[in-house]
């Protein structure tokens, strides 16, 4: 090597350690730009995780870049992924009881997917080894039992139904029985979808908590809330509801495979402290996927 | 309480805007604001609400006051003005076929309430003297035909089926052949539901509409939908060219949002609205209405349009008249609650009042039987007691009691509570007076 190149060499140290300076210059500009932040909380809002989680969320992260001494941007939204992932946690994931038997109580608001989630559940809970019964619960809406069936035919598990329209709490009490009888290590009881400002119908709902506490006392029991990722901040409101009536103790995130974030869940988490355990991601019966915070977030931002 | 409705919310905006004398480029920023989180909060997109904070700030920023209105009226005139533009002004109808059957098609993502609102819209058509068909194309969801038919069964309209084993193109043109030849007027085509990114699902929509060429394209859209609206609205709308949307679940606590965001990325008109879980539960959509309600005036427009209806305004200045003057008697009363019962249930009524959180509500049950016994009480008695009721003695009470099928004691009731009511009128009546002396300032009127 002459010293020509040597030179060159040397300049192109040099001029690689200006770039980085320059570079360096630019993301300590973009730390201190409010604009970084504002498009962050922008990405945010726009997930539905909501205003005011949102700017819980960046007054951490302001907090956080500033105590690591964080320059990159890049840095920025990766701490921005630990924060969030953080605010989710990451134990009480899945629905495999802690013992048998044990009993999911599954609600919902109309539409959401309670009864195709029931059916995923169901599959999922069978092949990892444990004997299912499924409670047509819905007796309300039309053909929501005959909608149960079939998942039941397709998962070969047995469902408990009475007529449309009948007491949904004897069809829960009845259920029980029968799992009791069969030694069934997990009973999934539907609900009818109800909108939670529907008194009456969340008044049926404390009935069949009732009934599960009268009846099933030594059941391992969970209440799991199931959310349509489409749906915005009203989800708040929804789960408050339930959670008057039911201990809630986790959430079943459905339609998930479309262009929405589900995003509300992490405000969810913020605010109610209730964590994600399951997440519907397809029309298939095996698309019911244990939830996992850190591809989440990632698919977030 | 983070969630207080947004209509709550702009209520407290505007009270601050109140009793300044100037409304500063500053009070507009602080004002919109506030106005970008409670629509947030309402789930309309992101930008959707900055595109319209933008566009009312510019309005806002530099407008004279108009003279009849408070700086803060100003804004919010502007605000709803801005909103109605963004919504449409008029209700919009049905497009029907020149040659019957009118054909409607429904399409939308998993769980939106297609196949409820099929069952509603239907019993609303017949409830217009119309024959609707509905026709069960949704093969894919377990036991989403039976779901038609029950719902069918229910308000005794037909429904045609093929099962789940043909193509939904083929059912959806079987189903309007049919519909002609049993002279139905209207068939409602129920489709799947299914992502609007799904490719595949998307073309049999396609294709449905392509064979059968329906007069309506209606996006049945949830709500409670988030921030994803917008995606949802524009890719149906750009696969299909809907001709409208149907709102469903507006009830209690929806803030419906996505009213906003869906209008403004399609510009197609929402035509109807789903308020409730019962099968008579469907509204046409009136967007002038939607948008004072986000405003935060409530439903206080069409409350004081039904109001209007109801209420003589003369009769109203006399009894004004007479409050002022405590000569209010039971007669007036028995008038003036006539005058409500018109208006509808007092549930409705209050739900209807800007600031009342309709959840809480919950709770309050305004019993109309009571105000049907206070009724006969008051009828029960002569016109000389209705004038003077310090005259009515025991036998007096006795007779009404027997008169109304009331007890003494609910006699007994009323006449205190008007006896209260009266001296409350006189309180709020002698508060009007010294007011307008500018004798009186009240700390809660802030």
């Amino acid at each position: 090597m002459g010293w020509f190149d040597k030179l060159k060499e040397g300049l192109a140290k040099t001029r690689d350690s200006i770039t980085d300076k320059i570079g360096e210059v630019l993301s300590i500009n973009k730390k201190i730009d409010e604009e970084l932040y504002e498009e962050l909380e922008e990405a945010m809002i726009m997930s539905d995780i909501g205003y005011k989680t949102s700017s819980d969320i960046i007054d951490i992260l302001r907090k956080r870049v500033k105590e690591n001494k964080i320059y990159d941007s890049e840095d920025v939204k990766q701490l921005l992924k630990e924060i969030i992932v953080e605010m989710m946690g990451n134990n009480n994931i899945g629905i495999i009881p802690d013992n048998t038997p044990a009993v999911y109580l599954v609600v919902g608001v109309n539409g959401v997917g309670k009864t195709t989630s029931i059916g995923k559940m169901a599959y999922y809970l069978k092949n990892k080894g444990y004997k299912v019964v499924l409670a047509a619960g819905d007796t309300f809406r039309a053909a929501a039992i005959d909608q149960l069936e079939v998942w039941g035919r397709r998962t070969g598990v047995e469902v408990i139904r009475h007529q449309e329209g009948s007491d949904p709490a004897a069809v829960i009490f009845d259920a029980i029985q029968s799992a009791k009888a069969k030694k069934a290590d997990i009973l999934i009881c539907d609900t009818a979808g109800r909108l939670h400002n529907k008194k009456n119908l969340m008044e049926e709902l404390r009935k069949i908590n009732k009934i599960l506490e009268k009846e099933y006392n030594q059941a391992y029991k969970q209440t799991l809330l199931v959310l349509d990722a489409t749906t915005g901040q009203n989800a708040l409101i929804q789960a408050k509801q339930f959670m008057e009536v039911s201990d809630v103790n986790g959430i079943i995130l459905t339609k998930l495979d479309g262009t929405a974030k589900g995003g509300i869940v992490i405000a969810v988490s913020n605010e109610l402290k209730i964590p994600v355990k399951m997440i519907g991601v397809g029309e298939g019966i095996d698309d019911l996927q244990e939830f996992n915070p850190t591809a989440f977030v990632d698919a977030i931002f | 309480m983070a969630f207080e409705g947004l209509t709550s919310k702009l209520q407290e905006t505007f009270k601050r805007l109140k009793n300044k004398g100037k409304l500063t480029d500053k009070d507009v920023k602080d004002a919109m604001r506030e106005v970008k989180l409670a629509m947030l909060e309402a789930d309309v997109n992101y930008k959707v609400v900055k595109d319209f904070i933008n566009s009312v700030s510019e309005r806002a920023v530099g407008q004279e006051v108009m003279e009849s209105l408070t700086p803060a009226q100003h804004v919010i005139k502007i605000v709803n003005e801005e909103l109605i533009n963004l919504m449409g002004k008029n209700e919009s109808k049905l497009n029907i076929s020149s040659v019957p059957p009118t054909v409607i098609m429904f399409v939308g993502l998993q769980g939106a309430g297609k196949t409820t609102m099929a069952g509603k819209l239907a019993l609303y058509l017949k409830k217009h003297s119309k024959k609707p068909m509905l026709v069960a194309a949704d093969i894919y969801r377990p036991a989403a035909i039976k779901q038609l038919q029950v719902l069918g069964a229910q308000i005794d309209v037909p429904v045609f089926s093929l099962g789940d084993k043909i193509n939904p193109v083929d059912i959806a043109k079987a189903g309007i052949e049919n519909a002609k030849k049993s002279g139905c007027d209207y068939v409602i085509i129920d489709t799947a539901g299914r992502l609007h990114i799904d490719e595949e699902l998307m073309n049999e929509l396609v294709n449905i509409k392509n064979s059968i060429n329906p007069n309506e394209i209606l996006l049945v859209i949830d709500a409670m939908t988030g921030q994803d609206a917008v995606n949802v609205a524009e890719q149906f709308n750009n696969s299909l060219e809907l001709t409208g949307v149907i709102l469903t679940k507006l009830d209690g606590d929806t803030r419906g949002g996505a009213a906003i965001s869906v209008k403004a990325v399609t510009g197609k008109p929402i035509k109807f609205v789903g308020v409730g879980e019962k099968l008579t539960d469907i509204e046409v959509f009136y967007p002038d209405r939607m948008s004072s309600r986000i405003l935060g005036m409530g439903d206080i427009l069409s409350l004081i349009e039904k109001a209007q209806e109801a209420i003589d305004e003369k009769k109203a200045m006399d009894l004004q008249n007479k409050l002022m003057h405590q000569q209010f008697t039971l007669e007036d009363f028995l008038e003036q609650m006539q005058q409500m019962k018109k208006m509808g249930p007092m549930k409705d009524l209050l739900k209807m009042i800007p600031g009342i959180d309709s959840s809480k509500l919950g709770d309050i049950d305004i019993d109309e039987k009571e105000l049907d016994h206070t009724e006969a009480i008051i009828k029960s008695m002569t016109k000389q007691e209705r004038q003077n009721p310090s005259i009515i003695n025991s036998s007096r009470k006795k007779r009404i009691a027997a008169g109304s099928g009331t007890s003494i004691q609910e006699v007994n009731k009323l006449l205190a509570g008007f006896e209260q009511s009266k001296k409350m009128m006189k309180q709020f009546a002698d508060m009007q007076k010294n007011m307008k002396k500018g004798k009186i300032k009240f700390p809660f009127f802030k």
